[in-house]
């Protein structure tokens, strides 16, 4: 009997507003503990919560981004546990009535529904100290704003559940909502898990799955979930619901609570928060500013442009590079040779430098669409375009004009050609000797040094075949 | 007569005339609270900080330079102990918050420090305004200064007490179920609760957030009429601040034409079990109404029988979690360091000795009727009823302007009467419950007193943030009470 897992995911994002979700203190991250409260997020007797306008229209463009419908009329509640970390023992959250419903990503041609998007308050952090007999609280984080994206189960691999977050990801930093790093916490993913036989629509027992701190670390445990209740079930055992913890360092999930442990959040709804109501003028004003997805795109650089999907994958990951990438598009229709460009030269030089695409100013598209075009028309060699690329990236200096100040086009000449041939001949006596006795691939060391007495600036393709001819 | 003892509008007038000084007038409502400090109205005075503040206010009389918003400037003000008011202590009559300082100020606060207003005090209150009588407060009970035996009604007991008693010239409370206009019957003076929103509540610690709401308690309707003023006002940090322009409730209270005007008495406020000595007040004063050409009929509120029940769904499911906060974590009291084995120890024990009987019932009763499996019988069936009671009163004001009713059942009882018996306690606010309920407005008016010297108070309402209306007719009312003596002949 084969087994599939049956996944749904439960995805916490921080919205990455300059003030929390019901006061005005700064959201700002790594700040000394409890600089950043007030008596409001500090949950002190007698305050009240005020929404950000501003978290109300992030939410709304994230679950646009997910192709949920906007509820025009949603309300928060109050969630209760008893925690330390939680100022009020509540969480202003929003229960019945979520901001959004019905989204839906695709991933990998399936669709991958959303069930509902809603809006929240995060909670403060526990600190533990080795050498101190309390526990201490930093209350910093305390009202953040953050959206929870809940699946239905519709994923069914591990590598799904990879791949529908890193899509899930990227949307969010292309609306520039949120940074989404899991490893700061402004991403948090909890997984539900269950296995059937393939093909069934019977569903298993399930267990929910917390503490995982990348996207392969969610990958790597519902894989060993998968595993786990797939043994269980040949063995004839039960599974038990309840909720696991991740063990990054064993790599195996641990059970933390029992069904029968799970808390009732009493909730009821926030009096002190007026309902939501959004207008529909609104929402059809924020669909307008959002922009093309980036799996979207992907898959019309692949399709349509032909680009090779490595390449896709990388242009696609910063907005601002993609947008480059088309308008060099526009004028010049050599679009796998563009990518290739940008990934080669702009890339390494932004690794290198350790900047963003976006500090790119002089950068435009004309002259990098020109270096291109000088290359792919054989007017300039690779080498003499890599040479030049960075004055073109930096300085936004036209590469037509470098080339000619220069005099670095290509060398196609075939008797100029022919002289550097023959003098490589006369002076590396050893290599043309090698070469003659059959060791073929020295070939490219006589080609070298011919374009090191040209400065790059002859065709190595005619260089070869000249020495071919010769020899 | 004593200077604590008239009314803010005379005071005011003797300020600007420089007849007297607000430092005077301050020392002498200290004066009457050290005399008569057995009465217990206050958990906390502020004896030094007063006084420089009424040094300070007349200064500006002396300059002139009382500006045109410091409406009571120099008036001794006595605030609930629920408000915060920054660098004092803010106990809510609770153990759990004996020892908290509030580190900021409620709007209300702020309204009355920019009016020019003198925080005397902060007022004994039950426990988190849970109780009728003031005797759920940690700090011992507040007694009726008409007859000590008595209970001054409660839960802002302490602030009628300190206004009946001269120990303020008005003072602030706070109204979830009547507990503005219970205490101000109860002690016979004026105590008005305002439409749900036209105070901001951003400062009052909440009991029920829906409920809840800041009012004035004064001596005289025109001194209530003044207090409100101070008060209202769109707040943005209180999202249930309604956004209306101020009104002057002040300015044309006396311009008041009854025939214009029909009253509904509502016949399930009349029933049998209300005290004979409250219904024959009540029925003097509307007597007197008829003769002024009100039009008055007898009307209906069908479901307000189930209003005390409603009330005790929603007040306690609400109260359960505004006050999970106060766990020992954070600030407030904690349980001594022996009795803690773990986290949950550290909550179980600070919560079991840092609140009372009455706060634990409530919070009991709360977390139960909320619990999954039960919100559908209790907390969802109990706001359907809450629409019900609210249509009733919709329904009524299409016909009537006003709706008059007696503020409670009976005059105050004996302290410790009712304190063993819940059921009875809540009942002594089954008339006042309604309009916390509906979002009204609602006033108590001084009209009598009992054979024993106790006041007996009626109780009109008015449509949402008809207040300007209310204190007209009210001041009418204290006219006549005031003309025909009936505080001194008896009933």
């Amino acid at each position: 009997m084969e087994f599939e897992p049956v996944i749904g995911l439960e995805v916490h994002i921080q919205l990455n507003t300059s003030s929390k979700i019901f006061c005005n203190c700064s959201t700002k991250f790594g700040e000394r503990p409890n600089s950043n409260v007030c008596p409001v997020c500090l949950g002190l007797p007698g305050v009240l919560p005020v929404l950000n306008k501003e978290v109300l229209r992030k939410a709304i463009l994230a679950s646009l981004a997910l192709n949920c419908s906007i509820s025009n009329f949603s309300k928060f509640d109050r969630k209760h546990y008893f925690y330390p970390d939680l100022p009020k023992n509540y969480q202003i959250s929003q229960y019945d009535l979520p901001l959004a419903k019905n989204g839906y990503i695709i991933v990998n041609n399936k669709k991958i529904r959303i069930k509902r998007v809603h809006m929240e308050e995060d909670a403060g952090k526990l600190i533990h100290s080795e050498d101190s007999p309390y526990s201490y609280v930093d209350f910093n984080r305390t009202g953040v704003p953050l959206i929870e994206i809940v699946t239905e189960p519709d994923i069914n691999s591990p590598s799904e559940a990879y791949m529908f977050l890193n899509i899930l990801k990227n949307r969010m930093k292309y609306i520039e909502v949120s940074d989404c790093n899991m490893e700061e916490g402004s991403l948090r993913c909890d997984a539900n898990i269950s296995v059937r036989v393939n093909g069934s629509d019977k569903l298993g027992v399930k267990t929910e799955i917390k503490n995982m701190n990348s996207f392969r670390a969610v990958e790597k445990a519902l894989e060993y979930e998968f595993k786990r209740q797939v043994e269980l079930i040949k063995s004839n055992q039960k599974i038990e619901q309840e909720t696991r913890l991740w063990d990054s360092i064993n790599e195996i999930t641990i059970s933390m609570r029992s069904k029968e442990e799970a808390h009732d959040y009493r909730y009821f709804p926030e009096p002190d928060l007026p309902p939501i109501i959004v207008e529909k003028d609104f929402i059809e004003k924020l669909k307008e500013t959002l922009p093309e997805m980036p799996d979207e795109k992907f898959k019309r650089y692949v399709e349509d442009l032909n680009i090779p999907p490595a390449n896709a994958e990388i242009l696609i990951t910063d907005k601002i590079m993609a947008s480059f990438f088309e308008n060099c598009c526009a004028i010049y229709n050599n679009y796998k040779s563009i990518s290739n460009w940008i990934i080669s030269e702009i890339i390494q030089y932004l690794n290198k430098n350790k900047i963003e695409f976006i500090e790119l100013k002089n950068l435009k598209p004309e002259n990098f669409v020109e270096l291109v075009k000088l290359v792919d028309e054989g007017r300039i060699t690779s080498r003499v375009a890599k040479d030049i690329s960075v004055k073109v990236i930096e300085e936004g200096i036209s590469p037509l004009k470098l080339v000619s100040e220069k005099e670095l086009t290509q060398l196609s000449d075939a008797k100029e050609i022919e002289k550097l041939v023959d003098e490589v001949i006369n002076t590396e006596l050893d290599a043309v000797k090698k070469y003659k006795e059959g060791k073929k691939n020295i070939l490219s060391y006589l080609v070298g040094q011919v374009m090191k007495k040209s400065q790059g600036r002859a065709n190595p393709k005619l260089v070869a075949e000249l020495f071919e001819k010769k020899l | 007569m004593k200077l604590n003892e008239l009314s803010a509008l005379e005071l005011l007038k003797l300020l600007k005339e420089g007849e007297v000084s607000s430092y005077e007038i301050t020392d002498a409502v200290f004066k009457r609270i050290e005399e008569r400090g057995f009465i217990n109205a206050y958990i906390n005075i502020f004896r030094g900080e007063a006084l420089r503040n009424a040094s300070k206010i007349d200064e500006l009389y002396l300059n002139k330079k009382i500006n045109d918003s410091q409406i009571i400037a120099g008036i001794p003000i006595a605030v609930k102990d629920n408000i915060c008011y920054k660098g004092y202590p803010t106990t809510c009559g609770s153990r759990i918050l004996s020892n908290f300082i509030s580190p900021y100020d409620a709007t209300v606060v702020k309204k009355i420090e920019d009016g020019g207003g003198i925080i005397i005090g902060k007022t004994n209150m039950d426990e988190f305004a849970m109780g009728s009588s003031n005797e759920t407060s940690f700090f011992g009970p507040v007694l009726n200064p008409h007859h000590t035996e008595y209970v001054p009604g409660g839960s802002s007991g302490g602030s009628a007490a300190a206004v009946a008693d001269f120990q303020a010239i008005f003072a602030i409370g706070s109204d979830t179920g009547g507990s503005i206009r219970q205490p101000a019957s109860f002690c016979g003076i004026v105590g008005l609760k305002p439409t749900y929103g036209l105070v901001s509540r951003y400062g009052l610690v909440a009991f029920a957030s829906s409920l809840d709401q800041i009012g004035p308690m004064a001596r005289t309707v025109k001194d209530c009429a003044l207090l409100l003023n101070v008060i209202t006002g769109y707040d943005p940090k209180d999202s249930t601040s309604v956004n209306i322009s101020k009104i002057d409730y002040l300015s044309e209270i006396e311009n008041f034409e009854p025939k214009n005007f029909k009253i509904g008495l509502p016949k399930e406020y009349f029933i049998e079990g209300i005290d004979p000595e409250v219904k024959k007040a009540i029925d003097k004063v509307i007597k007197e109404l008829e003769k002024e050409k009100f039009i008055i009929e007898e009307t209906s509120l069908p479901h307000t029988e189930y209003a005390v029940a409603d009330y005790y769904i929603i007040a306690p499911a609400e109260a359960s979690s505004n006050l999970a906060r106060y766990d020992g974590i954070k600030y407030g009291f904690r349980i001594e360091k022996e009795y803690i084995s773990n986290l949950i120890s550290l909550y179980f024990e600070t919560r079991s000795k840092g609140f009372g009987d009455e706060v634990k019932r409530r919070i009991l009763i709360g977390t139960y009727s909320l619990s999954s499996g039960y919100y559908d019988a209790y907390y969802l069936k109990a706001l359907k009823v809450r629409r019900l009671i609210k249509e009733d009163f919709d329904k009524a004001f299409e016909k009537y302007d006003f709706l008059i009713t007696p503020t409670s059942p009976t005059t105050a009882f004996k302290i410790g009467e009712k304190v063993d018996d819940p059921l009875k306690m809540y009942l002594s606010d089954i008339f006042t419950i309604s309009a916390n309920l509906a979002g009204l407005p609602a006033i108590s008016v001084p009209i009598a007193k009992s054979k024993e010297n106790l006041p007996i108070g009626l109780q009109i309402l008015a449509p949402h943030f008809q207040e300007k209306k209310l204190l007209q007719i009210s001041y009418f009312i204290e006219n006549i009470v005031k003309e025909k003596e009936f505080l001194k002949n008896g009933i």
